[in-house]
């Protein structure tokens, strides 16, 4: 089945790095994209303006998929750009250290935003979907999660529990057109991997960092029509980090 | 949400959906249960949500596994809404 004709995606956390990324992408992929952010106004309109300098429809969505009302958001995208028939569960933040000096606030700060945030716009989002025959999710999980690293345990365990969020519900709705998959980044240059030394480029064979344009190109392809029978599986884009 | 909750327009509601669910409409009756109609837990996932957005009443995950027939849903949510 085909995209419909009034389709917009929602993409969390797309003021800057990755997120801003897949706006784009899906953009250039006939999508009206809500652009989320949290804080970022000046990123999430950026974002705003070049996809509509490329063609493309977009509004900047402020609110805090951690502490917002994910209907509100929604009702807002949807009154904007029609019904939102692609999710893309990008919003996510790090509070490292080992997991003997971690406190509360850091397991439940990673936490609500990378996974409990994700749960409940994906359960929201899957209305529309369900009814509409058509849908797409994507989560954007990381190599962090089905891989150790030490000191990001809360963010391990948040990654993790997305990609095993998104099986699940994959099998749940797949008879109805959605489909649900994470993409997996590795080392990708943007803000959340600035102080990361660059001595651990060493770990990835192909001996560079990921771009986001590269994982916003996965996403794309998996909220498109052609990745119709692609549905629960995880999408590394990591240079062969995790092969 | 206007419509008026009384058991002939929920009776209604759930026999004008179930046949997007491939339901014959010839099979619908107030004895039948959903397992013999081949509807399964997302499809009344679903029509919990029409039912929503038609009277306001929400139906959680554990009411809706105790419902097996069409008369058991339309009881449950004709009480739930009274």
């Amino acid at each position: 089945m085909s995209r419909p004709d009034q389709a917009a995606a929602l993409v969390t956390g797309a003021s800057k790095g990755i997120g801003a990324a897949i706006a784009k992408a899906l953009a250039a992929d006939g999508w009206a994209v809500a652009v989320n952010y949290r804080s970022d106004e000046a990123g999430a309109n950026a974002t705003v303006e070049a996809i509509e300098q490329a063609g493309g429809r977009a509004l900047a969505l402020h609110g805090d998929v951690a502490n917002g009302a994910p209907a509100e958001l929604f009702e807002r995208a949807e009154a904007e750009l029609g019904p939102v028939l692609a999710l893309v569960n990008n919003a996510g933040v790090t509070a490292d250290g080992l997991l003997v000096q971690m406190d509360d606030e850091d397991w439940d700060r990673v936490l609500g935003t990378n996974l409990t945030a994700a749960f409940r716009m994906t359960r929201r989002a899957m209305r529309p979907m369900i009814k509409a025959r058509y849908g797409r999710v994507v989560n954007v999980a990381s190599v962090v999660g089905p891989r150790a690293n030490a000191g990001q345990a809360n963010y391990a365990a948040a990654k993790a529990g997305l990609i095993g969020m998104t099986k699940t519900v994959a099998t749940e709705v797949a008879r109805r057109g959605v489909t649900v998959n994470a993409v997996a980044p590795g080392f990708i240059d943007t803000d959340m991997t600035k102080d990361v030394p660059d001595s651990a480029i060493e770990a990835v064979p192909a001996r560079r960092a990921g771009t986001p344009e590269e994982v916003a190109a996965a996403v794309r392809f998996l909220a498109s029509d052609a990745a119709g029978y692609v549905t629960g599986t995880t999408l590394f884009v990591d240079g062969g980090m995790s092969a | 949400m206007a419509t008026a909750i009384s058991p002939e327009a929920v009776e209604k509601t759930v026999y004008d959906a179930l046949p997007q669910f491939g339901v014959e409409e010839s099979d619908i009756t107030r004895d039948a249960t959903f397992e013999d109609l081949d509807v399964d837990s997302l499809d009344l996932a679903e029509l919990s949500q029409i039912i929503e957005d038609e009277y306001g009443v929400q139906l959680k995950g554990d009411d809706v596994g105790k419902i097996k027939t069409v008369g058991d849903a339309i009881d449950l949510v004709v009480n739930r809404a009274g």
